[in-house]
């Protein structure tokens, strides 16, 4: 069995957008010859900003799109051109976990309903008690109860909602979870408990997460590789740790420095001006080249090729060398020893710990205000 | 900074109180419980307030509030005072002097995409906020709309003048709605989540642009905001809320370096970081009660490890530190409480 499990080799998609009479139509570059490999196991995260064309490349590699032009292969099978029973296989295999919980779940099944069609689809053979079963086994996997199978998605809150979105995911048993900003609209207490979730089921089932987000906190906590796309190309491409503390492409390095409280105010000024041009008219040469603040001429007419081979941290730049050398990468911000030790004592306490309280409440504390209310 | 600017007690100079909230407490008609409850906040002149929660803490809510924008049909506001540069307003009385909307009080919303009016050019919509408060012919209102799209990075302004927002991307309708906010020259601004719908690279600018703002013009800003980075980014003083109560608020760096609030040590804790990744991430258990399952007390003490028997008691905003504030009976955590693993 290869080590890759997901391979995408010089994938293009181009969408028409219509034009009209006689004028032709603007061709919009979503994805603009993308190639990476996939590792069984891993975490693979894939970041970027708004039309920087994540979502489509994800949707390329589940088969929800087809390429313009390029291979995707899966365990080996080509993916782009998969159909009838070779496809079905592919989506039990391979499986996807949408950003809203409110808009992907149908609010007319119930949960256990919404669970089980996978598992109808991928596990015909399966008598109705025995998918309740497993239906039951899901729920809970995702830190649900097997009770809540007879509800309705409305009857549960954002964080939940997720769970029952990864459950269904989970039902068909695939290798493999792509998940378009999982996490993006929970509130932060929630957000950790999918991620460690997410995290979890990785671990436990040995399954292979390929996520889609634009939070760069959550990517480093959650991801062992990253790509950075800007434009519908990758820009860069290596382990999370090296990405994250020696960036090597000025646009790697001014998202990062774009964090808030990742760097001092002023440095902001100096990352990157305008905004990211329309993927129907790209710029020419390297696409970051017009927000670049160490652009030179060749960077207007030569394209940049991400370099591969051995070197396991990949930059599509002319100059990241010099880059490197002139400008230290931005830093997280350090947190005081009094804060770090009350982070400490929190985890330990909402992780199981035993607390005792070593001294009684000060009355003067208290006021009187809900007493006097009753 | 907060100390220093506090010793000058002059108008017009930064750090005079601006603005100041009080007693706060509204309910939606039909709850048995305040979604915002007794809530007090201050803002002093050229300093930026965050208002830090998660859905559901009564931060939008509280902003609406003071914009006077709840209708009075759908929510009640048992009590609430609100003084601005020494004017004082009731705002039980659920209506507010029209100077105040727009004019001295200026807001900002999330959804710049919403906020605008499709149908309207952009310089129109400008100026009508300028008409309206300042009176003055159409030209000489265009001129200032101009002017002001100028003043927040807009390139072309007067071509931009006569697109209508459908031709802006987010980051630029933002600007505009900064630029329609500053019209009147507003004392007190107030933004509900400005960044949150923005790409990262887009919401420095806009962060750069605010802070600049407050520098120029000494105005206060209220910010509201779930996003902890967006508040270590441009606080300078911080307010958080949980359950429509504040249970801590302090100068920003204060916060920061010395949360005393399990609920504010809890979020922090659950942010994932850049400088410790990988292992789970501590989490706050459970998810927010609806308002009409509020419990007694603290309210945050269901979803809270240290709880015990006291905190059914409702437990005040003790000082713990100049101008740092909280609401736990256990704070500071490791004098109160011992946790064995």
């Amino acid at each position: 069995m290869s080590d890759v499990i997901l391979e995408a080799r010089d994938v293009v998609k181009h969408f028409g957008t219509g034009g009209r009479f006689l004028s032709r139509a603007p061709v919009v570059q979503a994805v603009d010859g993308v190639s990476l490999q996939i590792r069984r196991g891993e975490t693979f995260a894939i970041v970027g900003e708004s039309g920087c064309g994540k979502s489509t490349l994800a949707r390329l590699l589940m088969r929800l799109l087809t390429p313009t032009s390029g291979s995707v292969q899966f365990d080996g099978r080509e993916v782009s051109g998969a159909r009838g029973e070779a496809l079905k296989t592919l989506r039990g295999q391979m499986q996807f976990i949408f950003q809203d919980p409110f808009s992907s779940l149908n609010p007319r099944m119930t949960v256990g309903k919404l669970v089980g069609e996978p598992l109808e689809i991928h596990a015909p053979e399966l008598s109705a008690q025995a998918r309740r079963d497993r239906v039951a086994d899901l729920l809970r996997q995702v830190g649900l109860r097997a009770e809540h199978a007879g509800r309705y998605p409305h009857e549960f809150s954002g964080g939940q909602r997720q769970r029952i979105g990864i459950a269904r995911a989970l039902a068909s048993g695939p290798k493999l979870i792509i998940g378009d900003e999982p996490v993006s609209a929970l509130d932060v207490s929630v957000q950790a408990q999918v991620i460690n979730l997410l995290g979890d089921l990785s671990r436990d089932l040995g399954l292979t997460l390929v996520i889609i987000a634009h939070d760069l906190g959550v990517i480093r906590h959650m991801s062992d590789r990253v790509a950075v796309m800007y434009l519908g190309r990758i820009v860069e491409m290596g382990r999370a740790e090296d990405v994250f503390a020696e960036p090597r492409h000025p646009y790697t390095r001014a998202l990062l420095a774009s964090i808030p409280a990742m760097a001092a105010p002023e440095d902001h000024k100096a990352t990157v001006r305008g905004e990211m041009p329309s993927p129907s008219a790209p710029p020419p040469g390297c696409r970051f080249h017009t927000r670049c603040p160490f652009a030179e001429a060749r960077c207007a007419s030569e394209t940049p090729v991400l370099s591969t081979g051995d070197d396991a941290h990949a930059v599509a730049c002319h100059f990241w060398r010099d880059i490197a050398a002139q400008a230290a990468p931005p830093t997280p911000p350090r947190r005081s020893a009094e804060a770090e030790a009350r982070f400490e004592l929190y985890r330990a306490a909402t992780e199981g710990g035993t607390v005792t309280h070593k001294t009684a409440t000060d009355p003067q504390k208290q006021t009187t205000k809900t007493t006097e209310r009753i | 900074m907060v100390a220093t600017y506090s010793d000058t007690q002059q108008d017009n100079l930064p750090g005079a109180e601006l603005l100041s909230l009080t007693g706060l407490s509204l309910r939606f008609r039909g709850q048995i419980n305040d979604v915002v409850d007794d809530v007090a906040l201050e803002v002093r002149r050229g300093e930026v307030l965050c208002v830090v929660g998660e859905s559901g803490c009564g931060k939008s809510v509280t902003s609406m509030a003071l914009m006077g924008l709840l209708p009075a049909d759908s929510a009640q506001i048992s009590s609430g005072i609100l003084r601005i540069e020494g004017e004082e307003i009731d705002l039980s009385s659920q209506t507010l002097p029209v100077s105040m909307r727009g004019n001295r009080v200026a807001m900002i919303f999330q959804e710049p995409m919403t906020s605008l009016n499709p149908a309207f050019r952009i310089g129109d919509q400008i100026g009508e906020a300028i008409l309206r408060h300042q009176g003055g012919t159409k030209p000489a209102a265009r001129a200032r709309a101009q002017d002001l799209l100028q003043r927040v990075g807009i390139a072309n302004p007067a071509q931009r003048l006569d697109e209508y927002p459908h031709q802006l991307s987010g980051g630029m309708r933002q600007r505009v709605m900064i630029a329609m906010a500053l019209a009147n020259d507003p004392q007190i601004l107030i933004a509900d989540e400005p960044t949150t719908a923005l790409d990262v690279t887009i919401q420095a600018q806009i962060l750069d642009l605010i802070r600049d703002l407050r520098d120029e013009t000494g105005m206060g800003t209220i910010m509201i905001t779930h996003d902890l980075g967006v508040v270590a980014e441009i606080a300078d003083t911080v307010a958080v809320m949980y359950g429509g109560q504040v249970v801590e608020q302090g100068p920003v760096a204060e916060i920061f370096d010395n949360p005393q609030h399990p609920y504010t040590i809890g979020l922090m804790s659950a942010m994932p970081r850049l400088d410790a990744p990988g292992g789970r991430l501590a989490i706050v258990p459970g998810t927010v009660p609806t308002i009409a399952n509020m419990p007694e007390g603290c309210r945050f003490r269901t979803r809270c490890a240290f709880a015990a028997a006291a905190c059914v008691a409702r437990p005040a905003l003790v000082p713990v530190a100049p101008d740092h504030a909280v609401a736990c009976h256990f704070a500071p955590l490791e004098t109160h409480v011992a946790v064995l693993a």
